[in-house]
């Protein structure tokens, strides 16, 4: 047992996790500047986003209904009405002194999500959990520390992400494991993807996670006291920051200690987590309401359209992927893991007519082709079209299935013409009669023992010889030829 | 007296990165005591059924189409600063730690 699985047999592990994820809008939130990652420094701001005096905020109309979009995708209430506040702290990347966010009246309230049970037998096990609220808020610029700034005495301000719009999306405090916050992580990042809310992209820090971690004794009531684990910044980082800090925690638990409600971080490099600063309360931040912005009415009507506007969600594109093409649970599960895969999937089955060997082919090639680039199928040249026409191929004895396997992180990386590939490799499929006939002749001569062991009723002989034939001919033979000539001269 | 305190008055200057003498404290407390008491009068007001104002305003926010405009020329955004690298606003070191 390692040391976690034996301190959750004794404490129970409470983990609320809220999330920031940048919404998908081409500029910010409260003023024109564009949306951009990448460029150097301050080269979109304006007077609104460097805080010059005087300058006013004016809400973007995307962020809110994208905000409202989020919401009902995780069975939140929008609420009619919503207001900005100013929260108050001093950075250098927060020109304003003030973050505009949302306090007292968010944007929705009171939804959940369901997430796969890692330990669950049943393929289709989930859990849900509770969302308290989504609201919207702007990001701060980016401090750059660098010991070659300033002589290593000073830090850069880059404010191009200063203004930015998020959603702020907080989880109960209903998570029990390291392994649940990822599932729920992945889940919401799921979700958030397919609707178009946000791209979600944890390198570029689209989507980023802080942890709320407490332990009590199993069956306690109280929650005990938690502490915050800020900017985790990818899935496996969420997972490993938690089980450290449960694990520190259960060690001044049981040395008699109180834990003492402060914020952390994690460092990747000693695998701990260390105190960055022991917490303020909300008190501390100050809140008004925003004066410079009215509150936001979000119309019954709009919400009505953006609900009837809302694609089709993972879960119930999985099912839809069960019902209609007859998939596994969790075949389904892996081809409704991103909107682009499912997508290629269903075109692909339109025109090929058969669900399965989709299935299949992409489940098992392509998707291994995939991982190999770390590239979602949408990044890649290869087109339904183009898996259909060499799926095909196999099925006419064109291309032996094996062949066609080793073709596909070709097609994957440069996607073009199947048959053109096919010939460019020489590795279209023997099913000249002539040459086969040839072929199976001499492997009959050569193997007579084998020949007389499947006549006096040994099968799998059979598939012996069959291995033998494709040898001789470099694997191109076609399989379903050889069997035909195969069956004839020995049944003869 | 004693509807805010000395202590709190600190705290709140503390939060807002102000160094206050022992006499400005003083006053500040006095003030904000008075300003308090003035406020109060409210109190004596039945609000059970008014709905808390956000704004004085009674108008709904006005809402911006999402369309990216030109920014200011870097040149322009960061001129003003009293230290810079390149494009970047150069501050004194801060230590690691970022909120959100």
């Amino acid at each position: 047992m390692s040391a976690l699985q034996e301190v959750m047999e004794r404490y129970e592990v409470v983990i609320g996790l809220e999330v920031h994820s940048q919404l998908r809008t081409d500029s910010k939130l409260f003023c024109g500047c564009a949306v951009r990652y990448g460029d150097p420094p301050n080269h979109h701001t304006c007077p609104v986003c460097l805080a010059l005096p005087g300058a006013l905020p004016v809400l973007n109309e995307r962020a809110v209904s994208l905000g409202v979009r989020a919401a009902l995708a995780t069975h939140c209430s929008v609420q009619p009405q919503s207001i900005f506040a100013r929260k108050n702290y001093f950075y250098p990347d927060l020109p304003k002194g003030y973050q505009i966010s949302q306090f007292e009246e968010p944007l929705s309230t009171g939804g959940w999500l369901e997430i796969p049970m890692p330990d669950e037998a049943a393929a289709d096990a989930v859990r849900r959990i509770g969302i308290t609220r989504i609201h919207m808020e702007e990001d701060a610029g980016k401090s750059i520390h660098d010991d070659s700034v300033a002589g290593g005495d000073g830090s850069q301000v880059d404010l191009n992400r200063a203004g930015v719009p998020l959603l702020e999306i907080v989880s109960e405090p209903d998570l029990r494991s390291p392994e649940e916050a990822g599932a729920y992580l992945r889940t919401l990042r799921q979700i958030l993807r397919y609707i178009e809310v946000s791209d979600a992209d944890m390198e570029k820090g689209h989507f980023r996670c802080d942890a709320n971690v407490s332990l009590r004794l199993h069956g306690a009531l109280d929650l005990g006291t938690r502490t915050e684990l800020k900017n985790l910044n990818s899935f496996r980082f969420v997972e490993a920051a938690i089980a450290a800090e449960i694990e520190r925690q259960a060690e001044v638990l049981d040395g008699g200690g109180a834990i003492q409600q402060a914020t952390l971080l994690w460092d990747r490099t000693s695998g701990q987590t260390r105190v960055m600063r022991l917490k303020e309360n909300s008190d501390d931040y100050r809140y008004f309401p925003e004066p410079d912005l009215i509150p936001v009415n979000i119309d019954p009507q709009a919400v009505h359209d953006i609900r009837a506007e809302l694609p089709e969600l993972p879960d119930q594109k999985r099912e839809r992927f069960v019902r209609e093409h007859g998939l596994s649970e969790y075949d389904a599960g892996l081809l409704t893991g991103s909107r682009s895969l499912a997508d290629f999937f269903e075109a692909s089955t339109a025109a090929y007519g058969k669900a399965k060997p989709i299935a299949n082919w992409l489940l098992r090639d392509v998707l291994h082709a995939l991982n190999e680039r770390e590239a979602e199928i949408d990044e890649v040249a290869l087109v339904p079209e183009t898996l259909v026409a060499l799926l095909r191929m196999v099925d006419a004895g064109r291309v032996t299935p094996k062949s066609a396997r080793e073709l596909i992180p070709e097609l994957v990386a440069r996607g073009g013409d199947v048959e053109a590939l096919v010939r460019e490799r020489g590795v279209e499929a023997v099913s000249d009669a002539g040459i086969l006939e040839t072929a199976v002749a001499e492997v009959l001569a050569d193997n007579a023992d084998a020949v007389a062991r499947f006549r006096s009723g040994e099968d799998k002989m059979l598939n012996f010889l069959m291995g033998q034939v494709m040898r001789r001919t470099s694997g191109k033979a076609s399989p379903a030829a050889v069997r035909d000539i195969l069956a004839a001269k020995l049944g003869g | 007296m004693a509807r805010i305190t000395r202590e709190e008055v600190e705290r709140i200057a503390d939060l807002a990165r102000l160094t206050l003498s022992a006499e400005e404290a003083q006053a500040l407390t006095h003030d904000l005591d008075t300003m308090l008491e003035y406020v109060q009068a409210l109190d004596g007001l039945d609000t059970q059924n008014v709905e808390p104002t956000a704004h004085p305003l009674p108008v709904a926010t006005a809402l911006r189409p999402d369309r990216a405009r030109p920014s200011l020329a870097p040149e322009e955004a960061v001129g003003n600063a009293p230290e810079r690298e390149g494009s970047a606003f150069t501050v004194p070191k801060v230590i690691e730690g970022v909120e959100s």
